[in-house]
C-alpha cells in the first residue's frame, strides 16, 4: 500500500507517567498518552509530512491508531483487534454525536433491516465499524479537522 | 498494488499464545482428536430465511432463523423460542428477555450475579448471564451459560453506565436486534475467550469490559470482572455430548432472474464428519487465523490480508468500496446500487494456503427492495465495507448470507478435531 506519507522516523516512545488530558478524537496530541495509559499499551510514533500517526498497541493486542495534524489535533482514529476499544475513550466528546447519529439512522430503518457494517455520519463526524465477534475494526474522523490534502482513505 | 505480507508475525505469536491458554483452561471444548466420535443423535435443525420476528417494525432481508429449546437445568420446564438468528459471526446464545417465559438460574461469581456487555458490530447487548439446558434438533447441552438481553425488570432493564453504554449503542429489544435471539455458532468456543479471563486482569481503566459482577443484582452496582472460560457465554455446539466440533449450513440456491425469493428453507447440521449427513466431501478447507477468525481475500489483484470472513449473520456481501468496485451506493441502506447488474470474482486464501475463486453478482439493493417488497431472500445483495476511495488496509470482506445460497458451508470450532484437520476453519 501507499506509504509515502508515513516516511520519516519511527520513534518508540516509552513514557510511564500518565497525562491528565482526556480528549481523543478532536483532542490534542497529549491525549494520546492518556489513551496509551488507559489501554496499558505501548506507543509507536510515526511522523509524516502532513500528519503523524500515534499507534497504541494495547496489552490485549488491540491496535489503535490516532492521526494527528501538524497543529497537534487528533483528526482521525482507527482500531483493529479482538475486542473493541471503549468508544467514548477513543471518540471523546464525539461519542455523543455518534450516539445521536445512530438513533437518527435507526429511525430510518422502518421498511427493511439489513445487518452489516455500521456507517454513521453527522455534524462532520464519520464513524465506520465492521468485523465480527473476536475481530472488530473501526475508524472515525472529523472532516473539519483534517489537514489540507489528507483524505479519509489514509485513516486505516 | 498487492500485499504480500500475509499474516503479521505478532498475530501468529499472540494467536498461538492465546490458543495455548484457551486450551489449557477449556474443559468444555471438544478434544483435539483428529477423528471425531461418530454419532447417531438427530443432528438436523431446520432453518428458514424469512421476514423475521420483527415484522411489525420491518422486513428482515437475508436473515436465517431457527428455534431453540431452553430448559431450566435438570428439569422438564422448557420453552421453545423461534425467530432466533443463525450467526456464524458470533459465539454464544443470546435471547431477548421479552421472548423468555421461563425463569432461568442466574450465574454468579462469589455470590454476585454476572452480567455481560457483549459487543456486536452495530452495538452492545447487555443483560444477565444465566444457565439453561439448550436443545437444538436432538442435541442437548447441559447448564449452558447464555445471555438474556434487555428486559423490563432485573439486571437487564438498565444498562450499566457509563462502562457499558460507552462501548456502543445498546441493542436491547426486538426492533434493535431484529430477532428474538442470536445463535452464535462461529469458529470459537466462547464469545470473548482468554482475554476476558484473569489472564488479563481488569483494573481501573482497562478497556476490556465484557463481563460484570453486580452485587445486589443492581445494574448500578455492576463492575467489570474477569470471567473464566467455563463461565463465559459459550458456543452451544461445544456443550453437546456429540456432534460438537462444528456446524454445517445448507441453503438452496436462488434461481431466476433476479435471484430472489419470498423465503428459503434449509438445514443447520451439527457436527463435521460425525455422521453420514455432515461429511466434508469435496469441500475446500480454509483455515482461519486462530486469534481473529479470518482468512485473506484477493479482489482486483489486491490481497486483503487476514480480513475475510464468512458470516451468516451479515445480510449481504460487504466488500471493498465504491471507488474500487466502481458502483454507487445508498448511504441510507448501506447497499450498492449499480444501474445494471455487475459481475465480480474474488479469491479466498486460507491460513493453510488453500485458495478458491468464487463469482458473484451485485444488483441494486434499493432496486431489489422496491421491486420485490414481499421477498426476503436476495442472492445479489451487497454493500461497501468502507467508504474510502480505493483499496486500503481498513477494508474487509464480509461474505454474508448470500454466500450460503447454493453452498454447503462448514464452520469448524477452534481446537476441535475433524476429518479435515483441527479447527478453526471454514470449508465450502
Amino acid at each position: 500500500m501507499k506509504t509515502s506519507l508515513l516516511v520519516g522516523c519511527a520513534i518508540l516512545v516509552t513514557l510511564a507517567a500518565p497525562f491528565p488530558a482526556n480528549a481523543w478524537l478532536g483532542g490534542k496530541v497529549d491525549s494520546v498518552q492518556s489513551d496509551r495509559v488507559f489501554m496499558r499499551g505501548t506507543l509507536k510514533s510515526t511522523a509524516g509530512e502532513n500528519y503523524s500517526v500515534q499507534e497504541i498497541r494495547a496489552a490485549n493486542g488491540v491496535i489503535v491508531r490516532e492521526y494527528v495534524s501538524p497543529s497537534g489535533n487528533v483528526f482521525g482514529i482507527s482500531w483493529k483487534g479482538s475486542t473493541r476499544p471503549n468508544l467514548r475513550q477513543v471518540l471523546g466528546p464525539y461519542y455523543d454525536t455518534y450516539g445521536k447519529a445512530v438513533q437518527i439512522q435507526r429511525a430510518k430503518r422502518f421498511i427493511r433491516y439489513v445487518r452489516g457494517p455500521v456507517r454513521v455520519e453527522g455534524s462532520g463526524l464519520v464513524v465506520e465499524m465492521g468485523g465480527h465477534m473476536r475481530w472488530y475494526v473501526g475508524r472515525a474522523y472529523v472532516q473539519a479537522l483534517m489537514p489540507p490534502g489528507v483524505t479519509a482513505k489514509e485513516i486505516q | 498494488m498487492s500485499r504480500t505480507h500475509r499474516f503479521p508475525v505478532f498475530a501468529l505469536l499472540s494467536a498461538a499464545a492465546a490458543l495455548a491458554l484457551a486450551c489449557a483452561g477449556c474443559g468444555g471444548a471438544p478434544s483435539a482428536s483428529p477423528i471425531p466420535t461418530p454419532s447417531t443423535t438427530p443432528n438436523v435443525q431446520p432453518i428458514q430465511v424469512n421476514a423475521g420476528p420483527a415484522q411489525n417494525y420491518y422486513t428482515y432481508s437475508n436473515g436465517a432463523f431457527t428455534s431453540v429449546t431452553l430448559c431450566v437445568p435438570g428439569t422438564t420446564t422448557c420453552q421453545t423460542i423461534g425467530g432466533i438468528l443463525v450467526d456464524t459471526g458470533s459465539e454464544g446464545l443470546r435471547v431477548l428477555a421479552s421472548a423468555l417465559t421461563i425463569s432461568l438460574p442466574q450465574q454468579t461469581q462469589n455470590g454476585d450475579p454476572v452480567g455481560e456487555c457483549a459487543p456486536f458490530v452495530d452495538g452492545v447487548a447487555w443483560g444477565p448471564v444465566v444457565t439453561a439446558d439448550v436443545q437444538i434438533a436432538g442435541e442437548k447441552g447441559s447448564s449452558v451459560p447464555i445471555e438474556v438481553v434487555g428486559g423490563s425488570s432485573g439486571l437487564g432493564a438498565s444498562v450499566p453506565a457509563p462502562s457499558c453504554t460507552d462501548q456502543g449503542t445498546p441493542d436491547q429489544d426486538l426492533p434493535d436486534l431484529g430477532a428474538n435471539g442470536i445463535l452464535g455458532i462461529g469458529p470459537f468456543a466462547q464469545d470473548c475467550g482468554v482475554e476476558c479471563t484473569s489472564t488479563y486482569p481488569i483494573s481501573s481503566g482497562q478497556n476490556l469490559e465484557w463481563y460484570y459482577t453486580c452485587p445486589g443484582n443492581s445494574s448500578s452496582n455492576c463492575t467489570p470482572a474477569p470471567a473464566d472460560l467455563m463461565q463465559q457465554v459459550v458456543n452451544p455446539v461445544v456443550t453437546f455430548p456429540t456432534d460438537n466440533n462444528g456446524v454445517v449450513i445448507e441453503l438452496p440456491a436462488l434461481s431466476g432472474s433476479p435471484p430472489v425469493a419470498t423465503g428459503l428453507s434449509g438445514s443447520l447440521i451439527f457436527g463435521i464428519g460425525t455422521q453420514s449427513n455432515n461429511g466434508l466431501g469435496n469441500a475446500t478447507i480454509y483455515q482461519i487465523d486462530p486469534m481473529y477468525g479470518n482468512f485473506s481475500t484477493v479482489f482486483n489483484s489486491v490481497e486483503y490480508s487476514d480480513a475475510g470472513f464468512i458470516d451468516s449473520g451479515s445480510n449481504a456481501y460487504f466488500f471493498a468500496d465504491s471507488t474500487t468496485t466502481n458502483m454507487p451506493y445508498d448511504a441510507n441502506s448501506g447497499l450498492y446500487t449499480p444501474p445494471a447488474d455487475e459481475a465480480f470474482s474474488a479469491t479466498n486464501v486460507g491460513y493453510n494456503g488453500a485458495t478458491g475463486t468464487f463469482n458473484f453478482t451485485v444488483e441494486s439493493g434499493d432496486g431489489l427492495f422496491n421491486s420485490y417488497p414481499n421477498d426476503t431472500a436476495f442472492a445479489d445483495l451487497a454493500g461497501p465495507s468502507t467508504y474510502t476511495q480505493g483499496p486500503s488496509s481498513y477494508d474487509y470482506f464480509d461474505w454474508g448470507l448470500p454466500f450460503f445460497y447454493g453452498r454447503t458451508v462448514f464452520t469448524a470450532i477452534e481446537g476441535a478435531g475433524t476429518p479435515g484437520g483441527t479447527g478453526p476453519f471454514f470449508a465450502y
